[in-house]
């Protein structure tokens, strides 16, 4: 070893050295080790989208959950029988009507009473019905054995004393203290029912016997001064059922129904008092069952009707064959073996919870068609079954003043399969349909969340764009690829590439603007472009072979498109310019007028045909560009011997490059596919948006990705809407992810085979 | 050769012809499109001939617009006369101006109608602050009511004048804008300053005093403004115009409202471009006005670039990190093969799901977290709760994400194993060759990925318009009070005012030719962008042909 060598071994081994190489590994190492957390952080952030999406959507699935609160007795009179119960919206106090005339204000958790307010009830009267306004049942009305009646409203009202939340128990009568007579009768209320709106309150009693008496209070404004005054309407009715079980009014004061334990329902129109028809006869039960219980669902459309047998089934009224709307089951729902002794809707939603004769409490959903849950509930003896505003406590009832509360966690109860993806039979309307209508002025609006009709507008606006884009680019592609000049192809491919990063929200906006009335004003040249393009190309390229020679020369071969730009350019022109003759000739100098008013085709101006021109243009080059690339990587030798073997080069592409890079083209297509199915702006702008089920072309639709863009920034934080938003990208989601994985595995799958030929 | 038709047709040769056609018409739809945005997007600023149309219920001004072919019958279903022997008549869409008085500044007129219209030289168009245009013959001009000069020097002295009262509008807008803006935005930082003491119960009687006094001191400040902006507000008041329309009405104006005046007849092809050029550059310049129908675009095209140079601070070197871990620390196997088709795949995921996941984690989840933590004295009012500037940089990094990583991660396999093998035997560590030899080979294909990441967070709109573009944001999101910038500020971007302007907005007619010009605009940014990395890509591609051999 020379003396050099050994100079650098000591070089090498120098502390200075040792510590300069420790500390490049230990930077080494620190590099490594942020790389590691870095890389993987990005990824896990990427993939935090699919877990968040689903985190948001998860409650949808998440079934209906009750639990006992608290258990208690309320301290009334033992002979005092409860008429009605009432709780505030924030579930700390409520109200009991009791039957002597006492209302009882207490803490709903505890029990403890905190007001007691006594009815203006006459001496030597007692109390002999009971009804309230129905679903919302903050006013409520009793009957008293002289044949009036005294209205009353219970209210929360709510104070911020100190910024602490106090809410207190207050009682008013809104038509006056003294009790109001519907009629020269002064027997025994034995059934009564009443509604009040701003326009009027409607008052109807039985006193036994076959007369109904209806009264009605209209508040009249003079126009003079503002002086208000209640005017009195009234009328009998003759009904023929015989003793009345069931007594119901709706809130528009239009409708009223009648009907007895037999399930016999007379209804009567009671809008006009004057002119008073015969009652419309519906039986609501099916032989040997008993009508257990009547209703209103929230909105007063629908009746909750429960039965001995333990079913429980809607009925709104629907037009028959003849236009007359008439009461109909729409569906039922079966509980629990025992009777239905009680329904309860909820105030803000059509939900409803039903109790059984054996103590089985049971949650449901009409919209979603769907049994929520069910549980079994001490006590036979429940007498009431009472919704707080929310829908989040429920309060169940024992005579004696014994008091369960319990309560209810129910956030997404309109949600099941069948309500977003099945025909739903929505109120109001006259059969099953797909609808989506997310949102209204009304509170008791029923909200349509089919999911059916944005899917199959997204997939229709996918279907033309693919119509459009799939022969054009296929064809453009293995053009290029195959039989190009190797100078045009580098103006081409960067031609396609700038076509592909427009920005698609100057695509919809060419589309709706510009291209959307030029199409209106042009569409017969649209329709003529389709034939005389093809046939005007194909007998250029017969002429242009008939030529001589020395001509065919001036265009080297694979240069044809650059011949054909000028031809493509005058039959678009000449398309165009006979769509005015062609117009004038066959459609009465106005296609649109003919369409829709000779064949009955309802035309939109934003339709089918300009989102398949708009998102196809979007596509092509999505397409054109892997295509392109698949079938100029077939293996040159494989066409060279099929050349070789005297095929043409069209025989050779179709027969051994096609199918070669078929599985390439393939996948191009469905990710093209994908990249349309997931598009907003263009369809966002050149459609009209509306969810229709119609594949017609000329008219639009509305696709889930611009119905998230629509929507998103007006869903409430945690609805059942937003959610349901979140639902609808996960499906895009999905659906994109999982077509673009097969391309992307049909493509690795592609490049093996190549590289082992 | 002459073939026969059969065996020509019969090879397969016209199949040919058609994919060759399918290529041109791919060709000219990308040129037609290019074509015609720049037509009509830098036709908007020429000043076009102003003519006179005859009308029975008065003469009217106007300036030519589109002209379009309907049917006949279609007229004649909306109850115009029109002779039988016609089916079709061209019609041309006239735009009047001079909405305040008649209430329609746009109508259609058959051609025929204006075919011998005169344009006569003295008609001024004033181009106004609120109304729209206003067309019509100069009169006269006024100060402080009373009149001061009429007749043929009438136009010198408004312009003049027009420049006077510019100066005082840009003083004003000065004050009111940045001036009172500071104080107002130093005020409400006072404010939360006195709310986050009191929550922390730290408000004692100094801290109190202290904030009383700084916030007497600008109300002062903010006093004196006041007297002077009434002082600019009467100065600008003085002068006003009359002029007559068509069918000889005379209006006055006052000059305050107007932006500028000028006779298109009259204008060489000189003062033509002059004033072409003048328009071009209130374009990229100024504010909008009107609803964003008329004026510029400057706080949309500030808002696009802010936007993006925040997200591609953030992609890019995350981006690359990812890429870089995935192809030179991570074992190659199976998962990383998986995880390398899902960020592949990311890319094709609809950039509207990236949208409402950064409404939903970002705005809601992080921002709202943010705020209680940090900003629990703005409370209720978020800060960070809500969309904005950070949160749309953020989404659109996350949806650039995959763009980066493919590229970056193209680039490093391209690059040749024998010199990072040569850089490990010279004894360098992984690190170092990395970064000596790897990263600067790779580079190109990192900043490729970077620009194609730019140009689709330029183009893209849909999930913008979740978290944080709004249509007119009063203040940018930069600017100069502290903490200059504004992250929590929402923005406005250059694709969602195509949207908003072409779609939502009241007067569609007068806002089209904005919206061609800021699609051109914008794809003139995109198609720069493109080619650039196109280019550096071709570039990339010669030269490691070169090191392979």
């Amino acid at each position: 070893m020379n003396s050099e060598s050994q100079k650098v071994l000591l070089a090498v081994d120098d502390p200075v050295m040792v510590r300069r190489r420790d500390r490049r590994m230990l930077k080494d190492r620190i590099v490594r080790r942020m790389m590691g957390v870095g890389g993987v952080g990005v990824v896990v952030a990427i993939m935090l989208i699919f877990f968040y999406l689903v985190y948001e959507v998860y409650p949808l699935l998440h079934s209906a959950e009750i639990g006992k609160s608290s258990e208690y007795s309320l301290s009334v009179a033992p002979t005092d029988k409860a008429l009605d119960y009432l709780i505030d919206e924030q579930v700390e106090l409520a109200f009991r009507y009791g039957d002597s005339g006492e209302l009882t204000a207490f803490n709903v958790k505890t029990g403890e009473v905190t007001n007691r307010f006594e009815l203006p009830v006459p001496e030597g009267v007692t109390v002999s019905s009971y009804t309230n306004s129905g679903v919302e049942g903050a006013l409520a009305a009793v009957g008293l054995s002289n044949g009036s009646v005294i209205v009353f409203q219970p209210e929360f009202k709510v104070s911020f004393p100190n910024d602490v939340r106090k809410i207190t128990a207050a009682l008013s009568y809104p038509l006056g203290e003294s009790p109001i007579f519907i009629s020269d009768d002064h027997s025994a209320l034995k059934k009564l029912a009443f509604q009040s709106n701003e326009d009027g309150t409607t008052l109807v009693g039985w006193q036994g016997g076959a007369t109904l008496s209806i009264l009605r209070l209209e508040i009249e404004e003079s126009f003079l001064d503002d002086e208000v005054t209640l005017e009195r309407y009234e009328a009998t009715v003759n009904q023929q059922l015989g003793e009345i079980d069931y007594l119901l009014l709706d809130e528009q004061q239009r409708i009223l129904y009648i009907a007895n334990l037999v399930g016999e329902l007379h209804e009567y129109a009671v809008s006009d008092l004057d002119m008073l028809d015969q009652p419309q006869k519906i039986q609501l039960t099916a032989e040997g069952e008993q009508l257990t219980s009547l209703r209103f669902l929230t909105g007063y459309i629908s009746l909750l009707v429960g039965k001995s047998s333990g079913e429980v089934s809607q009925w709104f009224h629907v037009r028959d064959e003849q236009g007359v709307p008439k009461l109909r089951a729409i569906r039922s729902f079966m509980n629990q073996n025992g009777a239905v002794t009680a329904i309860a809707a909820e105030h803000f939603r059509k939900g409803f919870v039903t109790l059984g004769e054996n103590g089985m409490l049971g949650l449901f959903h009409t919209t979603a068609q769907q049994k929520l849950l069910t549980e079994k509930v001490s006590g036979k003896s429940l007498t009431h079954l009472i919704f707080a505003p929310r829908a989040n406590a429920l309060l169940l009832a024992a005579a004696g003043g014994k008091l369960q509360l319990w309560m209810v966690e129910n956030e997404h109860p309109e949600i099941s399969w069948s309500s977003l993806w099945d025909e739903v039979w929505y109120e109001s309307y006259d059969k099953p349909e797909y609808l989506w209508q997310s949102s209204s002025s009304s509170d008791d609006f029923e909200p349509k969340f089919s999911l059916t009709p944005l899917a199959f507008g997204t997939l229709k606006a996918a279907f033309y764009a693919m119509m459009v884009a799939i022969p054009i680019a296929i064809f453009g592609a293995i053009y290029t690829a195959y039989f190009m000049a190797p100078r045009l192809r580098q103006v081409v491919k960067p031609t396609i590439e700038i076509m592909e990063a427009l920005p698609t929200v100057i695509l919809g906006f060419l589309a709706g603007l510009w291209l959307a009335p030029a199409l209106e004003d042009n569409l017969v040249g649209v329709f003529s472009l389709l034939i005389i393009l093809p046939v005007g190309i194909l007998f250029f390229s017969w002429f242009w072979q008939r030529l001589p020679r020395k001509v065919q020369d001036l265009v080297a071969e694979g240069w044809q498109p650059l011949l054909i730009f000028p031809v493509v350019m005058f039959l678009g022109w000449l398309s165009f310019a006979l769509s005015q003759p062609v117009e004038a000739i066959f459609f009465g100098g106005d296609i649109r007028n003919w369409l829709t008013n000779d064949m009955g085709i309802p035309f939109d101006q934003r339709n089918s045909i300009v989102v398949g021109v708009a998102m196809g243009f979007a596509v092509i080059p999505t397409i054109f560009s892997m295509t392109e690339d698949a079938v100029f990587s077939v293996p040159k030798h494989l066409t060279f011997g099929s050349l070789a073997l005297g095929a043409t080069p069209w025989q050779t592409m179709t027969k051994v490059v096609i199918l070669t890079a078929s599985p390439g083209i393939f996948s191009a297509v469905m990710i093209g596919f994908g990249r349309a199915v997931g598009e907003t702006m263009i369809v966002l702008m050149a459609t009209g948006n509306t969810p229709i089920m119609d594949f017609s072309i000329f008219q639009g639709m509305r696709t889930l990705a611009a119905n998230i863009a629509v929507e998103m920034p007006e869903a409430e934080v945690a609805s059942t809407h937003f959610r349901i938003l979140f639902l609808a990208a996960l499906v895009l989601f999905g659906f994109t992810f999982i077509f673009n994985t097969a391309a992307e595995v049909i493509r690795q799958r592609l490049r093996d085979k190549y590289s082992s030929l | 050769m002459k073939q026969n038709t059969v065996t020509w047709f019969k090879s397969g040769a016209p199949w040919v012809w058609g994919s060759a056609a399918t290529v041109s018409i791919s060709l000219l739809m990308v040129v037609s499109l290019l074509v015609m945005l720049a037509m009509r997007g830098f036709g908007h600023f020429w000043p076009s001939e102003v003519i006179e149309i005859e009308q029975p219920a008065g003469n009217t001004f106007g300036e030519r617009k589109q002209r379009e072919e309907v049917p006949a019958q279609r007229l004649r279903d909306m109850g115009m006369e029109l002779p039988e022997s016609v089916e079709f008549v061209a019609r041309r869409l006239m735009k009047t101006g001079n909405r305040d008085v008649t209430g329609q500044d746009f109508y259609w007129l058959l051609e025929k109608k204006i075919e011998n219209a005169k344009a006569p030289a003295e008609v001024v168009v004033l181009e106004r602050r609120e109304w729209g245009n206003f067309y019509g013959r100069l009169l006269s001009v006024k100060e402080a009511g009373e009149l001061v000069v009429s007749g043929d020097d009438t136009y010198a002295e408004l312009q003049k004048r027009l420049a006077r009262s510019d100066e005082l509008f840009g003083q004003i807008e000065e004050i009111e804008k940045h001036k009172i803006g500071a104080i107002n935005y130093s005020m409400e930082r006072l404010r939360l300053k006195r709310r986050a003491l009191e929550l922390k119960g730290a408000l004692d009687k100094a801290a109190e005093e202290k904030i009383r006094t700084k916030r007497d001191s600008l109300q002062k400040e903010y006093e004196s403004y006041q007297s002077e902006l009434q002082a600019l507000y009467r100065a600008i008041e003085r002068d006003s115009l009359v002029i007559e329309t068509a069918d000889g009405q005379p209006f006055e104006q006052p000059l305050r409202k107007i932006v500028r005046a000028y006779q298109p007849n009259k204008m060489s092809l000189i003062g033509k471009l002059g004033f072409y050029f003048e328009k071009l550059w209130e374009f990229v310049s100024d504010d909008p006005r009107e609803a964003n129908t008329e004026g510029g675009i400057f706080p949309a095209i500030f808002g696009t670039i802010m936007m993006v140079f925040l997200m591609s601070i953030l992609v890019t070197p995350l981006g690359v990190i990812a890429a870089i871990y995935l192809r030179e620390y991570a074992r190659q196997g199976f998962l990383t093969r998986v995880i390398r088709i899902a960020v592949n795949n990311l890319a094709g995921v609809p950039s509207i799901v990236y949208g409402i996941f950064g409404l939903g984690f970002f705005v809601y989840f992080l921002g709202g977290t943010i705020d209680q933590i940090f900003y629990p004295a703005a409370l209720p009012a978020p800060t960070f709760g809500t969309p904005g500037l950070m949160w749309a940089a953020l989404t659109l990094a996350i949806l650039t994400m995959p763009v980066v990583i493919v590229s970056t991660e193209e680039g490093l396999s391209r690059v040749p194993k024998a010199i990072r093998e040569g850089s490990l035997a010279l004894g360098a560590t992984k690190a170092e060759t990395l970064w000596r030899t790897v990263i600067p080979m790779a580079s190109p294909s990192i900043m490729t990925g970077m620009i194609l990441a730019i140009a689709r967070a330029a183009g893209e709109v849909a999930p913008l318009m979740l978290v944080g573009v709004v249509k007119l944001a009063p203040t940018l999101p930069l600017d100069g009070n502290y903490p200059f910038l504004h992250l929590d500020r929402k923005f406005m971007h250059l694709g969602f005012h195509i949207y908003d302007v072409g779609f939502q907005s009241p007067n569609v007619e007068a806002a089209r030719p904005l919206v061609y010009a800021t699609a051109l605009l914008l794809v003139v940014v995109i198609v720069v962008l493109n080619l650039a990395a196109i280019s550096i890509r071709n570039r990339l591609r010669e030269k490691y042909k070169a090191l392979e051999n």
